[in-house]
């Protein structure tokens, strides 16, 4: 089901956390809400659950207007980070509780656990006690106790987050089939951005109670909106060098390296200052544009290794390579950008 | 739980030396109700039941008989224990969860009344029932009774409830749970190990209150075994010592008996309260 957040407006007492927020999921979608802690994520999914009243602005589910519907009345399934799982009732009783509550027939309460359990994969678990189960285990409880009832919309607010890093690969891809396996319509909160990346359809990307940017992963990755979007996703995160402009060519503080502004040449004016965004993979000694530097840092991740290079006005870039490159740490070395996949940005932070 | 860290036989010892005077009281407390001894010995000679016949025998001209003054303290422990957890139950989870006025106030006057010496409130007490027209009636004594006892009750289960996640409430309502569905099905079973144990506490405070009946039910319809037992060991014309033992220990059992039904339950107050 399609759901609207129309110029909703968030105060607590005298602070405004979101102010005139918009925002459209289609339906069968899942959309990440991914941001810095304290940034609104987990606000906003609590407005479209209902547990935080709007202080301005609309909700819509579907063509239905829900901003005064109570919680109860909304049909929206949500996982809390903690789970909030029933400590005394077996996990049996835990996925029956909201069709108890709808008082639906004991035999159609047990068909449908069943096949909810099965769905998560916890069959075995059912008289189990939630203290008696693994963390893995009480998220695939949480999960199946808010979809028993069918809701319209599926909530997670970092689902993930108190799971080891093996069982958060794993119910990462689990997450995502039962969602695309029932078709619900998710929105994820999650301040992870390989999270985000990896599970959802869409990213809107908050920061300071506002939507910076909405768009799918891979175009967010490769098209930020602004230096705060592309620092935020990535990993190895973008470095940034600063740089002015002369004759429609950034010129690096402090250096000689001259970029050529493809593209950009007519936004910006001499004198200005911009800032320069680029990623590990763009900067290697194969690429053309040459600075040199000396390296500061080696990372070993396996495959790969990540260098931090200190370039000669005190800037560091990354660069990520195979690992057979062998690369001492202090060596002077003279790589290169690529220079189509330079990222502009200028004084503000906008994306040039 | 066995500790293989240290030896507990030296604990095991010093504890036996602490508790024998108290175990060597209960035993002859016991004993004595049960036997006769000479004069100045301590060693029975012959066994009787004669000190329980306040149980069965008849009460002469001017006493009372011991049943309607237990069915008495059973009324005033039971009525005051339930009336303590009812209120408690409510109003502790108003003070943990709703954000209503004056919440820090209340909270802050709870301590304040849970610290209080009662005491010193006895002679206004007096004076209000006696207005009132409650003054020696065990009714009165229990509305005091349950007033001074709520501060402790209300703050323990404010504590209990302080402990349970805020996240399982709002579970239950995104369930499609009632609020107050929310409460009994959800909140109230974990709380629920406090509210025994404080009912438990409620009824024995109240079992065993001596002062407030004393002073606000002294004669009359409201009298209940402490003060009773108080009576008899006043009364100069039956110095039977064994009987005042026998009275005693049948006034102590039920209390023996709650502790050592409810004992695991009652080490939870300790456990889930108290948290600010
Ligand atoms: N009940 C509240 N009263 C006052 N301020 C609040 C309340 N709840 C949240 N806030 C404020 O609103 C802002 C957004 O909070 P929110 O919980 O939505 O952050 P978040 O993005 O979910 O962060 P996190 O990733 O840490 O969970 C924060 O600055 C927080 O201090
Ligand atoms: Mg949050």
């Amino acid at each position: 089901m399609r759901i609207l957040l129309d110029s909703f407006t968030k105060t607590f007492g005298d602070v405004t956390v979101i102010k005139d927020m918009n925002l459209d999921i289609k339906s069968g979608e899942m959309l990440a809400l991914l941001g810095p802690s304290g940034c609104g994520k987990s606000t906003t999914l609590f407005a479209i659950c209902g547990i935080h009243g709007m202080d301005g602005g609309r909700l819509l589910f579907g063509d239905k207007d829900v901003t005064s519907l109570p919680s109860q009345k909304r049909n929206v399934g949500v996982v809390f980070q903690n789970y909030a799982l029933y400590p005394h009732m077996n996990v049996w009783e835990n996925i029956a509780f909201p069709l108890k509550i709808q008082k639906r027939s004991k035999a159609v309460i047990e068909k449908e656990v069943q096949a909810m359990a099965e769905l998560v994969q916890i069959e075995e678990l059912l008289d189990r006690k939630p203290v008696q189960l693994s963390g893995g285990q009480q998220q695939r409880v949480a999960l199946a106790r808010a979809l028993v009832r069918k809701p319209d919309i599926l909530l997670l607010d970092e689902p993930l987050a108190n799971l080891d890093a093996k069982l958060r690969l794993e119910m990462r891809s689990e997450i995502r089939r039962i969602q695309q396996q029932t078709g619900i319509t998710a929105v994820l909160v999650t301040h992870d951005q390989v999270e985000a990346m990896s599970m959802c359809d869409r990213i809107a990307i908050m920061n300071g109670g506002k939507i910076v940017q909405l768009s799918a992963p891979e175009e967010m990755y490769r098209n930020p909106s602004s230096d705060f979007v592309a620092g935020f996703l990535g990993n190895p995160p973008i470095a940034f060098l600063e740089g002015v402009i002369k004759d429609s060519h950034c010129h690096l503080h402090g250096g000689e390296t001259r970029v050529a502004l493809n593209g950009h040449a007519q936004k910006v004016s001499d004198g200005q200052k911009i800032k320069l965004g680029i990623r590990p993979e763009f900067f290697r000694p194969e690429f053309d544009l040459k600075v040199k530097g000396k390296i500061s840092f080696i990372e070993a991740h396996g495959r790969e290794n990540l260098y931090d290079v200190v370039l000669d006005n005190g800037d560091i870039l990354r660069s990520i390579q195979n690992h057979d490159a062998q690369y001492q740490l202090g060596q002077e070395v003279t790589w290169g950008i690529c220079q189509d996949n330079i990222l502009a940005f200028d004084g503000e932070g906008e994306r040039l | 739980m066995k500790s293989r860290n240290f030896s507990s036989l030296p604990i095991i010892i010093l504890l036996a030396l602490v508790s024998l005077p108290l175990v060597t009281m209960y035993v002859f407390l016991f004993v004595d109700t049960i036997s006769d001894a000479p004069a100045g010995s301590l060693i029975p000679t012959s066994f009787t039941l004669e000190h329980w016949r306040f149980l069965w025998e008849e009460p002469k001209v001017g006493e009372t008989s011991i049943w309607p003054v237990t069915l008495n303290t059973f009324i005033f422990a039971a009525t005051t224990s339930s009336i303590v957890m009812t209120v408690s139950l409510m109003a502790g989870y108003a003070l943990s969860r709703l954000n209503m006025p004056f919440r820090r106030f209340m909270l802050a006057g709870l301590i304040t009344l849970h610290a209080f010496p009662t005491i010193t409130l006895i002679i206004a007490i007096f004076l209000i029932l006696q207005l009132l027209g409650l003054y020696n009636t065990l009714l009165g004594v229990i509305i005091v009774k349950t007033a001074l006892e709520l501060p402790f009750g209300i703050w323990i289960m404010k504590g209990f409830y302080d402990t349970v996640p805020w996240e399982i409430e709002m579970a239950g309502v995104q369930d499609g749970a009632s609020r107050f569905t929310v409460w009994w099905k959800l909140v109230l079973p974990q709380v629920q190990p406090g509210l025994v144990a404080l009912g438990v506490f409620s009824f024995l405070s109240a079992w065993s209150e001596f002062i407030l009946p004393q002073v606000l039910s002294p004669s009359g319809s409201g009298q209940v075994l402490s003060t009773y037992l108080n009576s008899l060991i006043l009364d100069d014309t039956r110095p039977d010592f064994n009987m005042f033992k026998s009275v005693g220990l049948f006034y102590a059992m039920p209390v023996i008996f709650i502790y050592l039904t409810f004992q695991k339950k009652l080490m939870n107050i300790y456990g889930g309260g108290s948290k600010g």
